[in-house]
C-alpha cells in the first residue's frame, strides 16, 4: 500500500482524486453507490450569489466519446446553500470544495467572503470558465487582464485554498495560468469544457436550446493532458488535472504530465463510483511500479 | 430508497415487433423493490458512440421469478444494441430511480390508463398493481398500426382495454384523445406516457374536464440521479430534474401550454 496522501496547495488531502462540480451533485447524490470519505475531496455544483435558473432544455447532447451541456449554472444561490446543503454535507470526511461563478466581479466577491466563513469548506474553486452563461463565466477566463482582475480581487476577500478553474478556449493557456498565478490563486484546475455544437440532421435544428455547449468526456483528454502540461511548466502553483479522465490510467497520465491532483467529471455519469475505484487503481499502479508515495509520480514524465 | 449498480441477465428476449423488444432480466441477488413509474440508467457496451448510460421505463417486475421487464423501442444506437442482445447476455443497471405515480384515495374511483408507442411501458406496471389492490383500470392504448399496439394480451388480463391507431388498423381510429371512451368525461384519475404531443392533448383534456393527471416524461438524461441537471423540466417550482423529481409530474406542476 503506497502513500497516497498529497498536498495541493494549503490542502490536505487523503489522496489526489476529486470529483469535478456539476458533475457530482453535492455529492450527497452518490452515497448509495460508494463511500465519499474515500476520495480526496468533493468539488460542489457551481454556486452564485443569487438563484440562477439556467438554460432551457435541452441542455445536452451525447457526442462521440463525449457529451455536450449547456446547464448554465443552475442552483439556488449561496444563501439557500449555506442554510440547506451545507448542513448535509460539512461533516463528510472529505474536502468539500465550493465553485463559484458570477456575472460580475462583485458577485464572485461577495459569493466568496460568505463561504470564507464556513468552518468545513477549506477553499473555492473560481470558475472563470463556464460556457455556457451569457455574462461573466468564461468571459473572465479568456483574458489576462480579466482574469487577473476577478483573481485578485477575489484574494482579498478570501484566505483559505483559491483554486481558479481555466477555460480551455484560448490562444494561449500558459498566459492565463500565469496571469492568476501572480494575482493570488493557490492553485489551478483545469480543463473546464470545450465549446461545441452538435446538429440534428433529420430536424435541421441544433441538438442544444443555447445551440453551443461544453464538450467533455474522453474526447477532450488529449488536449486536457496537453493543457496541463503546458500549465504546469508555466506557473509554480500546484495544479489539478481534470478532461475526460475514465479510469485510473488516464488519472496516472495527467499525474505524470504534472497534475498534483485530479478531478473526475463526466465518467462519474456512466459509472457513479469511478471515484473510488481511481483511487484504487492509482494504489496499484504505484504498487506494481514500486512507488511509495504518489507524489513521485508527479511531473514524473520521461522524455 | 437506495440505489443500486447491478449486473443483470437476460433471461428472456421477446421481438415484439421490427421496432420493439422485450427483454426480461434477472439478478443473482435478490431485485430491490421497485415501483411503477420508476426507471433504470442502462449502460449498454463500451462503444465510443454509446457514451451515456440509457434511461429505460421499467416495463414489470415478476417477484416471483425475481425478473425486472425492459420494453425496449429502437429509436437510436443504444436502443439498438440493446435490442441486439440476447439471453444470456448482462446488462449493467443502476435501478431503481425517479418517483412513482399517485395511488387514488377512493378505491370506486374511475380510472384509466392512456399509453402511445412505447410509453405503455411503465402504465403496464402500474396498472397490474392498481388491479391487484382491487381497482377498476381501463387502458386507452395508442399507436400508429395495429402492430405497433404492444402487450396488448397482458394489458387484457389486468383490465378493459380500448385502442386507437392511426390507420385504422385495430381500434377506432385517430388518436387516443378522440376515442369515443373520453366524450363522456366521467373519469377521476388519469395516468398517462406516450410521445410528449399525444400527453399534451391528454393533459389539455384533463384540464379541462377538471380531472386529476399525471404524465410521466421521458427526457433526455445525462445521469439519472440529480446531479449533471441536464433533463430538466419548467415547473411552477423552476427547472427540476425529471429524473429525481420525476419521471412522472401532476400536470399542475408543468408548466405547459395547454
Amino acid at each position: 500500500m503506497a502513500n497516497l496522501t498529497t498536498k495541493l496547495g494549503r490542502l490536505q488531502m487523503k489522496n489526489p482524486v476529486m470529483t469535478a462540480s456539476g458533475t457530482f451533485g453535492y455529492g450527497t447524490e452518490y452515497s448509495d453507490f460508494m463511500d465519499l470519505s474515500r476520495i480526496g475531496g468533493i468539488i460542489v455544483k457551481g454556486t452564485t450569489l443569487r438563484e440562477r435558473q439556467g438554460n432551457q432544455y435541452p441542455r445536452m447532447a451525447e457526442t462521440a466519446s463525449g457529451m455536450l451541456n449547456a446547464v448554465g449554472l443552475q442552483n439556488k444561490g449561496v444563501n439557500y446553500f449555506i442554510e440547506h446543503i451545507y448542513p448535509t454535507i460539512k461533516d463528510l470526511d472529505t474536502n468539500v470544495i465550493v465553485n463559484v461563478s458570477g456575472s460580475e466581479i462583485d458577485d464572485y466577491v461577495k459569493t466568496a467572503e460568505i463561504i470564507n466563513e464556513l468552518d468545513k469548506i477549506p477553499g473555492i474553486e473560481l470558475n472563470i470558465s463556464c460556457p455556457n452563461v451569457k455574462e461573466g463565466g468564461m468571459a473572465f477566463g479568456v483574458s489576462c487582464a480579466a482574469a487577473a482582475k476577478v483573481v485578485s480581487a477575489v484574494r482579498k476577500v478570501y484566505d483559505k485554498e483559491l483554486i481558479v478553474k481555466l477555460s480551455p478556449n484560448v490562444t494561449d493557456i500558459a498566459e492565463i495560468a500565469k496571469a492568476v498565478e501572480d494575482a493570488g490563486a493557490d492553485s489551478i484546475s483545469l480543463i473546464n469544457t470545450l465549446l461545441g455544437m452538435a446538429i440534428n440532421s433529420k430536424t435541421r435544428k441544433p441538438m442544444l436550446s443555447t445551440i453551443t455547449g461544453g464538450l467533455s468526456g474522453p474526447a477532450v483528454k488529449p488536449i486536457a493532458l496537453r493543457m496541463v502540461w503546458q500549465v504546469t511548466h508555466a506557473v509554480k502553483v500546484p495544479v489539478v488535472g481534470l478532461g475526460g479522465i475514465m479510469n485510473a490510467t488516464d488519472a496516472i497520465e495527467f499525474m505524470l504530465a504534472g497534475a498534483t491532483a485530479i478531478q473526475v467529471g463526466t465518467a462519474n455519469f456512466i459509472d457513479p463510483a469511478i471515484s473510488e475505484k481511481i483511487v484504487e487503481g492509482i494504489n496499484d499502479y504505484l504498487d506494481t511500479n514500486n512507488f511509495s508515495s504518489v507524489t513521485e509520480i508527479i511531473g514524473a514524465l520521461e522524455i | 430508497m437506495k440505489k443500486f449498480i447491478l449486473d443483470l441477465q437476460i433471461t428472456h428476449k421477446v421481438q415484439l415487433n421490427k421496432q420493439n423488444v422485450l427483454l426480461k432480466l434477472t439478478s443473482k441477488d435478490l431485485l430491490p423493490e421497485i415501483l411503477p413509474g420508476q426507471f433504470a440508467e442502462i449502460r449498454v457496451d463500451k462503444s465510443p458512440t454509446t457514451f451515456l448510460r440509457r434511461p429505460i421505463s421499467i416495463n414489470f417486475v415478476d417477484i416471483a421469478q425475481n425478473e425486472l421487464w425492459l420494453l425496449v423501442q429502437i429509436v437510436g444506437e443504444g436502443t439498438k444494441r440493446m435490442a441486439e442482445m440476447n439471453p444470456g447476455d448482462l446488462l449493467n443497471a443502476i435501478i431503481p430511480l425517479g418517483n412513482t405515480f399517485t395511488i387514488p384515495t377512493d378505491k370506486n374511483a374511475k380510472v384509466v390508463l392512456i399509453g402511445g408507442g412505447v410509453g405503455v411501458a411503465p402504465l403496464y406496471m402500474f396498472g397490474e398493481k392498481l388491479n391487484r389492490m382491487g381497482y377498476k383500470c381501463v387502458f386507452l392504448l395508442g399507436a400508429r398500426s395495429q402492430s405497433d399496439l404492444l402487450l396488448l394480451n397482458e394489458f387484457e388480463k389486468i383490465g378493459e382495454v380500448y385502442t386507437t391507431t392511426e390507420d385504422g388498423s385495430h381500434g377506432e381510429k385517430g388518436y387516443v384523445t378522440q376515442h369515443s371512451l373520453l366524450y363522456n368525461p366521467d373519469f377521476n384519475y388519469i395516468y398517462t406516457c406516450g410521445p410528449t404531443p399525444m400527453m399534451k392533448a391528454v393533459a389539455s383534456y384533463a384540464a379541462k374536464n377538471e380531472i386529476f393527471c399525471e404524465v410521466s416524461l421521458e427526457n433526455m438524461m445525462g445521469c439519472g440521479i440529480g446531479a449533471c441537471l441536464c433533463c430538466v423540466t419548467d415547473t411552477t417550482e423552476g427547472n427540476l430534474c425529471v429524473c429525481t423529481e420525476g419521471p412522472v409530474f401532476n400536470i399542475n406542476k408543468l408548466k405547459w401550454q395547454i
